[in-house]
């Protein structure tokens, strides 16, 4: 069962691709750029579709996707965590 | 292994359709009660109501007449019958079809009456219908079809999956010769560098920077931003957070390779083979309608979350990478790739699975959306009529 996926090589998130996961629970992730596979813990309940953090953010920092800037943290942001729009503002609008 | 022929239906002026439609079109609002009147008198033919086509003016104007034009002139329609409230642009739209050598008549109802009409025009819809039944489809390439793409209630894994599995298809369609385009201005949004960096030439990254320009400095002229409708609230239900997250999993359907050649202003046919950018909405119903406008004949529309649309005259092929969409929604998804992203398949598989529908749709399976009976027409407004 594979739980996340991430899209390039330097991003700072994934993406949730089963149900459900829960707290706690052990994550296994593939990056689609590298082939490599990837290991994380969730640190909340996150549900299908939506980001989980592969690293701590910093407050401002840019969020990482497709290897570029999705958008800025607007808290910290710790490893494993949700990361949605109670994080996640875009640079545009 | 993926094939390079289906069965079409080949027009008189060379171009090839996989649908063989008899259109009823009315010009304007006030005609559409006899266009539907018609649709009911004689069955099988396609009435295209819709809300405009009155005291429309400038370039609005040339965009509903290009619109108008191009949806009759579209090859997936066999023939058509033109009904306006009065002769000159009942004329003009005719005449413009009739540039394709299929068969058209104009009415119209000033002098006549909406019975008068409903029963003449009944008349050429029925001699049409009879006509277009006997034509036969014929081998053809797919370097003749004209494809476009745009995805609708995207969420993230239209960017991991339905997407990219999308830009397989259109990679290889641009190596065969095939005439491909994108759009959705709005939906580039952060990712509109990247997309100039994917222009054929300098010029045309330029060009297309400066219709991205112009539809970023419309939005500001009204003092707003598209917060709140980009993205919708289906997309950050589904896991998108802004727009540039958006816009880089929307730009996964031109492929890793193929360039785009040139843009196009909205219902603009392409001026040859290759891919192009068109310069539309991003709501889904419009966009699919310009294209249908350019000459597109069929549709690639990757979701996430499940978007319904359909389109009467192009038929639209819905892909989703989203597991419970596929399960939740299956009366609506042609091609499920959800298994790319538990590695059960990889993504040239998944681009071979939206290949292999492409092709068995142009052969004349129904899609979804088709049995379901979704034919979203809707036209494109660039400000209020007169």
């Amino acid at each position: 069962m594979i739980h996340f996926v991430v899209h390039g090589r330097s991003d700072t998130v994934g993406v949730i691709v089963t149900e459900q996961v829960a707290p706690g629970e052990r994550l296994s992730g593939w990056n689609l750029e590298t082939g490599e596979s990837l290991e994380a813990v969730a640190a909340q309940s996150i549900p299908l579709g939506h980001k989980i953090a592969l690293r701590r953010i910093a407050p401002g920092e840019a969020v990482i996707k497709y290897n570029v800037p999705i958008g800025k943290a607007t808290c910290e942001i710790a490893p494993g965590e949700h990361v949605h729009t109670h994080n996640l503002r875009s640079a545009r609008w | 292994m993926r094939a390079e022929t289906f069965r079409g239906y080949r027009r008189p002026d060379g171009r090839v359709g996989v649908r063989n439609h008899v259109v009823i079109l009315p010009v304007d609002d006030i005609s559409n009660a006899a266009a539907e009147a018609v649709g009911r008198v004689i069955h099988g033919v396609l009435p295209l109501p819709h809300a405009y086509g009155r005291l429309q003016f400038g370039e609005d104007l040339e965009l509903f007449f290009r619109t108008m034009i191009g949806t009759g002139a579209n090859p997936n329609v066999a023939a058509c019958v033109v009904i306006g409230i009065e002769p000159n642009w009942t004329r003009r739209i005719a005449e413009g079809i009739a540039r394709t050598g299929k068969p058209v008549e104009a009415f119209w109802i000033e002098g006549h009456g909406d019975l008068r009409t409903i029963e003449r025009a009944s008349r050429a819809a029925q001699r049409f219908l009879q006509q277009a039944s006997e034509l036969v489809r014929e081998p053809c390439h797919v370097r003749e079809l004209y494809v476009s793409a745009k995805c609708g209630e995207s969420d993230t894994t239209t960017g991991l999956a339905s997407c990219p599995a999308v830009g397989e298809v259109f990679d290889h369609l641009d190596s065969l010769g095939a005439t491909m385009s994108f759009g959705e201005t709005s939906e580039l949004t952060g990712a509109e560098e990247i997309c100039a960096s994917r222009a054929a030439t300098p010029e045309v990254a330029q060009e297309f920077l400066r219709l991205f320009r112009a539809y970023n400095d419309f939005i500001l002229s009204h003092g707003v931003d598209l917060l709140g409708s980009q993205p919708t609230e289906g997309n950050i239900r589904g896991g998108l957070t802004t727009i540039e997250e958006k816009a880089l999993g929307n730009l996964q359907k031109i492929g890793r390779r193929c360039r785009f050649v040139g843009c196009l202003k909205p219902a603009e046919s392409p001026r040859g083979p290759g891919l192009w950018f068109m310069d539309t909405s991003s709501a889904a119903a419009e966009a699919v309608t310009l294209w249908a406008a350019s000459g597109a004949v069929v549709h690639l529309f990757p979701t996430g979350q499940g978007n319904t649309i359909g389109n009467p005259i192009v038929p639209v092929i819905k892909i989703t990478g989203n597991p419970v969409t596929a399960r939740n929604m299956s009366e609506h998804i042609d091609v499920d790739v959800s298994g790319l992203l538990q590695r059960e398949y990889t993504l040239e598989e998944a681009g071979d699975r939206v290949w292999e529908m492409m092709i068995r749709v142009c052969d004349g399976r129904l899609t979804c959306a088709e049995t379901l009976g979704h034919r979203e027409f809707v036209l494109t407004r660039l400000y209020p009529s007169a």
